[in-house]
């Protein structure tokens, strides 16, 4: 059964990491006149392996048991947020690059609705699967 | 709900926006108030920002950590029939720079456009999640 959901369950990590990258670009522009605040980007794509569990290497744990624990599939660090480089020098050492951070927000808003269109077009395709051939 | 932090985040900067536009616009009212013979003017003021987390990695909201006092002496001129004047016959104004409270009111009010902004993306992907698997 693991087949049938899979690619709903790929989308959903996707989803959640596109929404915690609109909530950090809405902190560094929110931030924009804040003297010393320095502008924090995300890797999504390191980010998504690791929440898919492909990328499990940062977060390896020594285990010399069988029965220890692996922290492999889903686990991501969450501070694994890295600094945005900033464009120009500001005087109050201020990195927001405002034009940067506006263009990346609307990218990832577009990036969050397509993800949701796949979401619904694979619970679309599911209940499609579902229904009886001999109605409809 | 991570995306829901987004108007925590922005509602603060907005909030820290306002109150820099308010400390402009009594700024700008007073930038031609006179002293009296005591020769205490009005001292322009100007809100100081600071981070603030907002419980999550990665929400970082703004607040108005304090509101400083420009401490330099106001603009002084000479005219011995003004009530206010002081006994050389001196009168001083408050030290206001009207085009730096300009400046200082255009950038804040894009500021907080840029933050309603980011606050309605947020609501309309909310709202389409809301909807997911109904179409």
């Amino acid at each position: 059964m693991q087949g049938l959901t899979q690619t709903l369950d790929f989308q959903a990590q996707a989803l959640v990491l596109r929404s915690e990258r609109q909530r950090l670009l809405a902190s560094n522009i929110a931030n924009a006149d804040t003297p010393g605040y320095v502008a924090r980007e995300m890797d999504f794509a390191s980010a998504l392996r690791q929440a898919g569990g492909l990328d499990t290497g940062r977060l390896a744990m020594a285990s010399s048991h069988a029965g220890h624990l692996d922290p492999g599939d889903g686990a991501r660090d969450e501070a694994g947020l890295v600094f945005a480089r900033g464009s120009q020098d500001a005087v109050d050492r201020n990195t927001v690059d405002l034009d940067r951070e506006r263009a990346s927000f609307a990218d990832n808003s577009v990036r969050y609705e397509a993800t949701l269109r796949f979401i619904n077009s694979g619970v679309r395709n599911l209940l499609d699967a579902m229904k009886n051939p001999n109605q409809a | 709900m991570s995306m829901f932090r987004i108007f925590d985040v922005s509602g603060s900067a907005v909030s820290a926006q306002t109150q820099r536009l308010n400390v402009v616009a009594s700024n700008l009212a007073n930038a031609d108030t006179v002293a009296g013979p005591d020769g205490q003017a009005y001292k322009a003021r100007q809100v100081v920002f600071a981070t603030t987390l907002m419980g999550e990695v990665g929400a970082a909201g703004v607040r108005v950590s304090n509101v400083v006092e420009d401490p330099s002496v106001g603009r002084r001129v000479h005219d011995p029939k003004h009530p206010g004047a002081d006994a050389q016959g001196y009168i001083t104004y408050s030290n206001v720079n009207p085009v730096e409270e300009m400046v200082n009111m255009i950038s804040a009010s894009r500021s907080y456009q840029n933050n309603i902004e980011v606050m309605n993306t947020a609501k309309g992907l909310l709202l389409k999640t809301l909807q997911m698997g109904q179409s």
